[in-house]
């Protein structure tokens, strides 16, 4: 079993992993694989809990109501199978500056965290105004052959790539 | 029985659950639960988030057509407008360059340890989804559905069999990923 303690697979096998995967979820769920709405939801499901009634009737939360759903679980699986992952290869790392962040804006956490924040809300808006996120447009609207998921896809990457380049080589 | 499968609510999130088990032990292993690898890509150095990416989809992409043709899945393609999907698009890449993960990643980054993850970057998303939330209603009147395109794949779009569109893409989705192998990336 020493390959499930590898620090790292083949990206190539992972890939070929998550399109199996992807199958799976047609086949077991009628779903594809997506994680935007689960975060939509637990926004909703926390708002819920200070304002009552007034949430759930909210037009978007009437398409997408705040309840723990087969993809809030999807969601919280993820972070158990990363968890367990990186307990098998011992990767679990406590960090609050990534590496390639500190050597170029400085180690400040609060810096990071104001970042990680402003970073955060932009990918929300973004995702639930284009309908899904790098995986339920990225992986699989793509390979469903969605017009708007190919679209979506590529704006996603033209965007960071083009944030990406002027924060690191621009700025 | 399938579809008896699909209704069953408790059973339903308990294979969510474990389906994501795998897709996050899957994404830690391919090293993209990492800030890191993930900017490596945006800053086109680092090509591992483009190579499980490709993958997933022409595994996915073959496999999911086969078993619609074997009438065992429906596709269930998104909705989508230049309104929504392009600007939405753009607006995610912006927060993708500057937090340096996307939804799934940000879970499993969690998962591995990652606190600015887990207090920035979190309550960004959801702060994010919940201001989507508040303005929906004038974003879908005036902008959201520009350009409208509806749930149009591209085997419709080209009027021809779905296979006439996956060969030639699986052929040059691969010739991509070999051209990058090649090139040392």
């Amino acid at each position: 079993m020493e390959w499930l303690c590898m620090k790292q697979w083949s990206p190539y096998v992972v890939g070929i992993g998550i399109g199996v995967l992807s199958w799976f979820a047609f086949l077991l769920s009628d779903k594809p694989i997506g994680v935007s709405t689960a975060f939509s939801r637990t926004s909703g499901m926390i708002e819920k809990l200070f304002r009552g009634k007034i949430t759930t009737e909210k037009a978007y939360y009437k398409t997408f109501p705040p309840t723990i759903d087969w993809e809030w679980m999807l969601m919280v699986g993820i972070l158990a199978g990363a968890f367990l992952s990186a307990e098998f290869s011992d990767s679990f790392r406590i960090a609050w500056v990534p590496m390639k962040w500190g050597s170029t804006f400085g180690d400040s956490p609060a810096l990071r965290w104001i970042g990680s924040l402003a970073g955060g809300i932009m990918i929300g808006m973004g995702a639930r105004w284009a309908g899904g996120c790098t995986s339920g447009h990225g992986i699989s609207g793509t390979l469903q052959l969605a017009a708007s998921s190919w679209l979506a896809a590529a704006a996603f990457f033209a965007g960071g790539i083009i944030t990406a380049i002027f924060l690191f080589q621009v700025l | 029985m399938l579809k008896t499968l699909h209704q069953s609510k408790g059973i339903q999130l308990a294979i969510g659950f474990f389906l994501g088990v795998i897709f996050g032990f899957l994404l830690q292993k391919g090293g993209v639960t990492q800030y890191d690898i993930i900017v490596g890509q945006l800053l086109l150095t680092d090509f591992t988030v483009l190579k499980i990416m490709l993958s997933a989809v022409v595994t996915g992409m073959i496999g999911i057509h086969l078993l619609r043709m074997a009438g065992m899945v429906a596709l269930h393609p998104k909705p989508g407008s230049i309104g929504s999907s392009l600007v939405g698009g753009l607006i995610f890449g912006v927060g993708f360059g500057i937090l340096g993960y996307c939804p799934g990643t940000m879970a499993g980054a969690v998962g591995e340890g990652s606190l600015d993850v887990l207090f920035g970057g979190i309550p960004g998303v959801l702060i994010g989804t919940g201001l989507f939330a508040k303005f929906y209603p004038v974003l879908e009147k005036k902008i959201l559905n520009v350009g409208y395109f509806g749930e149009v794949t591209f085997p419709q779009l080209l009027k021809v069999n779905q296979w006439w569109v996956i060969v030639p893409t699986v052929i040059g989705i691969s010739a991509l990923l070999f051209a990058i192998e090649m090139s040392g990336f």
